[in-house]
Formats: structure tokens, sequence, C-alpha cells
């Protein structure tokens, strides 16, 4: 007898974590796809209000390269650090994974802190964002990217958490992938930022 | 303590305004007091709003719908009363009301009633349409239920405590802006849209990963059924639209809140940046909308004429290129904005060339009826008088799309009666030919016909009675949005809308007469095969309605048309010889705290109650992290249990087909079902 359904016979377990964790790998591109859309209008708003002399003017008296520079490098370095903690974690390396996502924390850390500071200095000699259109969409795309990090360094946190309270189970390390994915993807925004926003209003 | 919010949030500044309070307040109340009456709290709270099977949450989606409808519906009566009368007069509304009434109508029509109801028949739908177990993420399923359901309470909250936005369902600024608009009216408009935007976001990235890695064997892209390529396009639309929504929404707040200058008049502020943000996401929307329609519309006449669809790939391709070509227009929605003669012609010919494709599926649904055997089901007549009636509303888009054309009829009622003609026929009109189509399937009987077709007599009729007038209006040069006027000539067409809103008030009740009729004869409608409508696509092949898992086995797909194509071969009700465990997700109470908390979250930041808005967020974070420590969130159903519940199902479908007073089911064509027991 010829039968017209498949007995899916019940996938093994190993196969239902494989496609679980494929289907939720490819729903969190299209997340942050939609987030770059997010990230590409407030560029463009940038771009459109940083238009007038004025702001080049501020831009140029606001902005430090060697504090930018700071921030891009622990930036940069924490994406680095990540990609260790996920060659540890594909090695099974508990500890390694452990220290590894303590780096990261701390290098982002770092570069929330240095742009906090930037953004206070920035506020003390009266250029908040409340002064110019130029400034509000200073802060909105630099501040959205600096959300985003201060999102993603809770999110360590967390997995870090059950890193240590579940051991590195199936589901913990397909979330400890899609965190790589987020972090790796705040680092290529913030080019984005250096080369549109920094670079163009310092140069 | 309570920010902004003191007692004169309360609506005592008019009567009006008063008894809206009371009938929102009171409707609460009743629904409050019947369902502890008759003690369905736990039943509701455990099965319902807990659960996270797409077709539960398919439903409740539309009972959202269905109430913003009611209420989209009075605010447009009470608009379409107030011109009829207010020749030279003040008539019974106070221009801040109007307005209100005006900007709630638009705002809870767009995102409070179409969005949920087409996402509610995607949800009941497209799941079964692929064979597939349930949506890609049924717990975020339920976070995006709520949070449309938090926005929604959101809009419903601003009839009682403050005032609603004022500023028109598209928040211009600089008339949104804090300056014109001090109070907290369009801080709710952005919150709702923030919030329930957030929600849809998310279901556009659920459907998405649903249709592309959960299909059945054997179904490739092009052999999937018409809804669930529109629901795709509309859903990959719902992903990278909705953004644009969020970052309007959000510098328009920070504008208002925080004293910012994206879009002010002073300071490097640029308010025509708000355009172009508001209709990059404004556009596709409408495209979101008539997708799915159209969809439905493809489903509906194919069965219905006993055809397969006529140029099934050419409908494939129109409805993609619809979809691209929505990001490529949005300028069309401010050609008097001033861009130059060059900007304006590109977007111009742009929009025209939308026609085409649009064109392409008007004949494919005609060739699909020509030498059809057709039914006139009211689901069918639903796509009939959307034939005919977008028409018409397509070659006004044309004519506006002529930026001449467009600035002599700029901000007229011409403008109101072209989208009001595009959305009522190419969406409304499709979302209940679907939800008179697949009733049966969500709730195992069928709705009576005979009040069905009252129904569609009365809104066509209403229909054409209430917006052809418009458009002689717009041409006479009546603005949109008039709270009063002193052109007596415009005065017979604008009584003549209002009997137009009356009638479809009148469709409204015959609507609400069938739910009831049909609920009480549901024993004699009851569908105990699946397939009331010898349908064409997988969805029939389940139970109406179906189990908690839809497919006991996972069904081999061949054909586009996959259900008629097992009929045909006489394999669709073969008996398999064994049955094996399901795993089926739990109901979680986590979606429900999200959507609550999400509500609170912009209660008080509407209100500026700050500790609020800081709690709030904390406690939805703290659900969401606490859900994202559980990794046990599935059950087993044991194949024992679903070899009962699937042997059920066969001894009822068998005694259906036996009984020779069924009208419904067994057409001629349909071979009988094998090995039934």
């Amino acid at each position: 007898m010829t039968i017209d359904a498949v007995i899916a016979s019940a996938p093994s377990a190993s196969e239902a974590i494989a496609e679980s964790h494929e289907r939720k790998a490819f729903g969190f591109w299209l997340y942050l796809m939609s987030d770059a859309i997010i990230f590409a209008l407030l560029f463009a708003t940038y771009v459109v209000m940083s238009a007038d002399a004025e702001g080049r003017q501020t831009a140029r008296s606001l902005f430090s390269l060697s504090h930018v520079s700071g921030e891009t490098l622990l930036l940069l370095c924490s994406s680095l650090t990540f990609g260790f903690a996920a060659l540890a974690m594909h090695s099974v390396k508990r500890g390694a994974v452990l220290w590894w996502l303590l780096v990261t924390f701390a290098l982002g850390l770092g570069f929330l802190a240095m742009e906090i500071i930037e953004f206070r200095g920035m506020a003390q000699v009266g250029a908040g964002p409340d002064r110019s259109g130029f400034l509000s969409a200073f802060f909105a795309l630099v501040g959205t990217h600096g959300l985003h990090v201060a999102f993603g360094l809770v999110w360590i946190l967390i997995l870090a958490s059950q890193v240590i309270i579940k051991g590195l189970t199936p589901p913990v390390t397909s979330r400890l992938f899609r965190l790589g994915l987020f972090w790796h993807f705040l680092d290529i925004v913030w080019v984005g930022i250096f080369s549109v926003v920094y670079l163009p209003g310092l140069l | 303590m309570f920010g902004k919010l003191t007692i004169d949030a309360l609506p005592f500044y008019s009567w009006v305004a008063m008894g809206g309070a009371l009938v929102t307040v009171g409707g609460v109340l009743a629904v409050t007091f019947a369902v502890t009456w008759f003690g369905w709290w736990r039943y509701l709270w455990s099965e319902w709003l807990t659960s996270v099977d797409h077709k539960r949450i398919g439903v409740m989606y539309i009972v959202l719908a269905l109430v913003m409808l009611l209420r989209g519906f009075v605010d447009a009566i009470m608009m379409r009363a107030q011109q009829a009368i207010a020749l030279n007069s003040e008539g019974y509304l106070p221009p801040g009301h109007f307005d209100q009434i005006f900007s709630s109508h638009g705002t809870i029509m767009i995102f409070f009633m179409a969005m949920p109801f087409l996402t509610g028949l995607i949800n009941i739908v497209v799941p079964q349409q692929i064979g597939a177990r349930d949506v890609a993420f049924p717990f975020m399923n339920s976070v995006s239920l709520w949070l449309t359901a938090a926005g929604a309470a959101l809009v419903m909250v601003s009839l009682v405590i403050g005032k609603f936005s004022t500023a028109g369902w598209s928040g211009y600024p600089p008339y949104s802006g804090v300056q014109y608009n001090p109070g907290v009216g369009v801080d709710y408009w952005l919150w709702a849209l923030l919030i329930s935007g957030i929600g849809t976001t998310l279901a556009g990235i659920n459907f998405t990963v649903t249709i592309f890695k959960l299909r059945a064997p054997g179904m490739n892209l092009m052999r999937m059924p018409l809804f669930t390529w529109t629901a795709l396009c509309s859903s990959i639309l719902m992903t990278f639209a909705f953004p644009a929504l969020t970052v309007v929404c959000a510098l328009l707040w920070l504008d208002r809140t925080f004293g910012m200058h994206f879009f002010t008049n002073d300071s490097g502020g640029n308010m025509m940046n708000y355009a172009n943000l508001f209709w990059i996401w404004g556009h596709p929307e409408v495209y979101i909308l008539i997708l799915p329609a159209f969809g439905i519309f493809s489903e509906v006449v194919a069965t219905f004429s006993a055809k397969r669809l006529f140029g099934y790939t050419s409908l494939v391709y129109a409805t993609a290129s619809i979809a691209v070509l929505s990001f490529t227009v949005w300028l069309h929605h401010f050609f008097t904005m001033g861009a130059s003669p060059n900007v304006n012609a590109f977007f111009g010919i742009a929009t025209m060339i939308i026609a085409v494709p649009t064109g392409v599926k008007v004949f494919d649904w005609l060739l699909t009826m020509y030498r059809g055997r057709i039914t006139f089901h009211p689901s069918m007549m639903w796509t009939l008088g959307f034939i005919v009636t977008f028409v018409i509303g397509g070659m006004t888009g044309v004519l506006l799309a002529l930026p001449p054309v467009n600035y002599m009829v700029h901000n007229t009622t011409f403008l109101v009666a072209h989208f009001h003609n595009m959305l009522i026929p190419g969406a409304l009109f499709g979302y209940f030919a679907g939800y008179m189509y697949w009733f049966p399937k969500a709730f195992g009987f069928t709705l009576d016909e005979r009040w069905g077709a009252r129904s569609f007599w009365c809104w066509l009729i209403g229909f054409y009675l209430a917006f052809m007038p418009l458009y002689i209006l717009g041409l006479m040069g009546m603005p949109r949005r008039l709270e009063h006027y002193n052109v007596a000539l415009w005065q017979p067409y604008l009584i003549v809308a209002a009997l137009g809103a009356l009638l479809i008030l009148l469709g409204i009740v015959c609507q609400g007469v069938q739910l009831v009729v049909s609920i009480r004869q549901r024993q004699e409608r009851l569908d105990l095969t699946g397939d009331p409508w010898n349908g064409r696509t997988l969805e029939w092949l389940t139970s109406s309605p179906p189990p908690p898992y839809n497919f006991a086995l996972l069904p081999i797909v061949r054909e586009i048309d996959a259900f008629e194509d097992m009929k045909k071969r006489g394999v669709a009700y073969q008996k398999p010889p064994r049955y094996h465990d399901i795993h089926i997700p739990r109901n979680t109470d986590t979606g429900v705290a999200v959507g609550a908390f999400a509500f609170l979250l912009g209660f008080a930041v509407v209100w500026q109650i700050w500790w609020l808005v800081i709690a709030a967020a904390v406690a939805l974070w703290a659900v969401i992290i606490a859900r994202s420590f559980e990794d046990d969130t599935e059950y087993r159903l044991p194949a024992d249990e679903v070899q009962e519940i699937e042997r059920q199902h066969r001894q009822a479908m068998a005694g259906a087909l036996r009984r020779p007073d069924v009208d419904a089911p067994v057409p001629s064509n349909q071979p009988l079902p094998e090995g039934l027991a």
C-alpha cells in the first residue's frame, strides 16, 4: 500500500535540535535585517540633518579623533574576543567560554563608558540633543547604537549565567550563536557610524 | 507622583465624549461581569489567553479586529452625521472632538482592525495550508498578539483618560509637535503605534520563517497556495517596512518629550523628513493590507469556480513585483511637498507601473471564473463586488499618480474616496470573504449564507453611496477633515454619504445576526468532514476545528492544489499504518504578561509617570529573561492519544458522508474516501 503521507518518524533528538537552531538563526537574521533598516533610516536622517553649515562646524569642535579611536578599538577587540568565546564553545571548553565572555563584557562596558563620557562632555558644553536638529540626529543614531550595546551587555551576563547554571547545552550554545551575530552586527554598525559620522565630521 | 495625570483627564469637556467613555467602561464591565457570572475565567485563561496554538491566536486576533471595527465604524458614522448637518452650523461635535474622531478612525481601522484581521487569518490558515503543525515561533506569536492588544488598549483608554490625537492618523508635524499639540493625544497615538508596531514586526519575522522553513515535503515555493504566497510577501513587507514606523514615531516622541529638533520649525529641524520616513513605512503598509486579501480572493475564486486558479505563475510574479514596487512609490503621498518635477515624475511613473501587476491579477481572477462552475457563496459575492469596485478605485489611483492632477485634488475628499475605495473592497471585503470561507475551519460549523448575502449587499451599496459622492465633492473642492462648512452645494452629497454609512451599519448588523443565527443552529451546520466547500488546498485536509497538531502525518505535496490532487488520486483520507508521538508547545502566560507590562509602559510614558515607566520596563524584561531560562517548553502527545483523536475524526467523517441530508460535503466529483472506519 502506498501511503501518501510521510511518517515523519519522530525526528531524532539531534535532528530536532538542529532544525530548531536553524529556524531560530534564520529568524534572528531577519530581525537583524529589520534592525539594520532602523539604523539605515537613522543614518539617512543624520546625513540630511548634518547638511547645514552650523552642524558641520559643531561637529568639528565636538568630536575628538583620539576618543573615537579608543571607542572603536574597544568595540572591535570585543568582537575578536567574542570570536574566541565562540571557538571555545565549539571545542566545548566551558571555562574558556566564560572567560572570553567576561573579557567581551569588560571591553563592551569600556566602550559604553567612553560613549557616556563623550555624551556628558557634549551636554556640558551646551551641545545636548535639544540644541539643534543636527545634534538630535547625532544623539539618536549614536545613542541607539549605544542602547544596543547596553542591551548586548545584559544579554552577555544572562548567557554567562546560563553557561554556569546549565552548561553548554544545545539551547545555550544556540543562544550564544545568536548573541554572537548580534554583537558582530553592532560592530558593523559602528564601522558605519565611524565612517559616516565621525570621519566626515573631523576631516 | 502621577506625572501629567490629574482628575482633569476625565472627559467632562463634552457630553458626546462622556458618552463614549461610559460606553467603553460599561462594555469592559459588562464583559467582565458576564465572564464571571458564567464562570469562564479559568477556561478563558488556560485555553485561550495563554494559548500559543496558532489557530487560537488567530481567532483572538480576529476578535480584536471585529471589536475595533465596531469602534472605528462608530467614529465613521459620527463624522458622516456631523458633516451631513454642519452646513452653516456647528453640528453636534466641537472641532477638537471631531479632530480626535477622524484621527482615531484612521488609526484604528489601519492598525487595530485591518492589521489584526489579516494577521489572524494568516495565523489560522497559513500553517495548515503549508502542512505544518504550528508557526515557527509559537511563543513569539503570543507576544505579537498581546503587543497588538496593548496598542489597541491604549487607544481605547484614551477615550476615558485624556484625549486622543487630533493630528490625523498620519500625525504630520509641526502640528503634531509639542508646540501646537501640548496634550497627551499625540503621545497616545505614538505609543499605540510603537507597541503594536513591534508586535507586527515580530509577526512578520515569524510568518516568514514559518513559510520558508516549515513547508510539508514536496511543497516547493511554486506549489504554495496563493494565500500563502501573499502572506509571505506581506510578512516580508512587515519585517522591512515597520522599522520605519518605529523610527519615525520614536523621533517624534523625542521631539515632543525631550525638546529635540528632528521635525520642528526651528533649530535645524526638517519636517519633510517626517513625511518621507512615515510613508517609507506607509506605502508598503497599503500592500501589507491588500496582498493577503488578494490571496483570499484567489483561494475563494478557485474553490467556488471549481477550477484551478488561472495563471498561477503570473499571480505569484504579480504579487512579488507589487511587493518590491511598493518600496519605490512612497513619495506619491506628498507630491505637493515641492520636490522637483523630475522626482515627482519618477514616483508618478513608478506608481502607475503598480497598476500593471494588479491588472494581471484582475484578469487572472476573471479567467478563473470563465467556464467554471460558479457557486454564489457569499465569499464569492465579496470577491465579485471587490473586482468591480476595486477597478474603479484603481483608476482614480492612476489619476492621482499624475502629479498635476494630484495638485488639483490634493487634500480633498477625492483622496478620501480613493483610499477608501482601495481599502474597503481591496482589503476589508477580502477579510470578510476569508472570514466566511474559513469560519468552519476555525469553529467546526458554517455561517448562514442568507444573512451573509444580505450583509454583502448592504455593504456594497452602502459603500457606493458613502464614497462616490466624496469623489464628486473632492472635484468640487471640498477639503478633507472639515468640521463644518458654508457651501450649500455640498450638503446633498454629504447627506447621501451619511445614508451610505447607515446602510453599511445595516450590513454590520446583518453580520452580527449571521453570527448569532449560525451559533444557534450550529448542530445542523456542523462541518464533520473538514472540507465543506470541496476545497483545493491542504487546510481542508484537517478536521474542523483541527486538532492541536493539525496533521497527524505530514502530507506529501505533488501539485499546486495539493488537496484537490490527493482527492483526485483517492489518497486524501488513507489510514496510516501507525502514528507517532507529537511534541506540542505548552501554553504560557508570559505573552499576556509582556502585553500587560507593555501597556503599562505605554500608559506611563504618555502621562510621563517616570517611576512607572522604569518599573514597567524592568518587569517587561524580567518576564522575558525568565522565559529565556526555560528550555522545556513542549509537551509530548503520545501516539495512542493521536490515534484516538484521529479515530474519532474518521468516525465522524464516515457518519457525515453516509447522511444523505447533509448538503454540503461529498460533491459528485469527489472520490469516496478510502479506508474510513
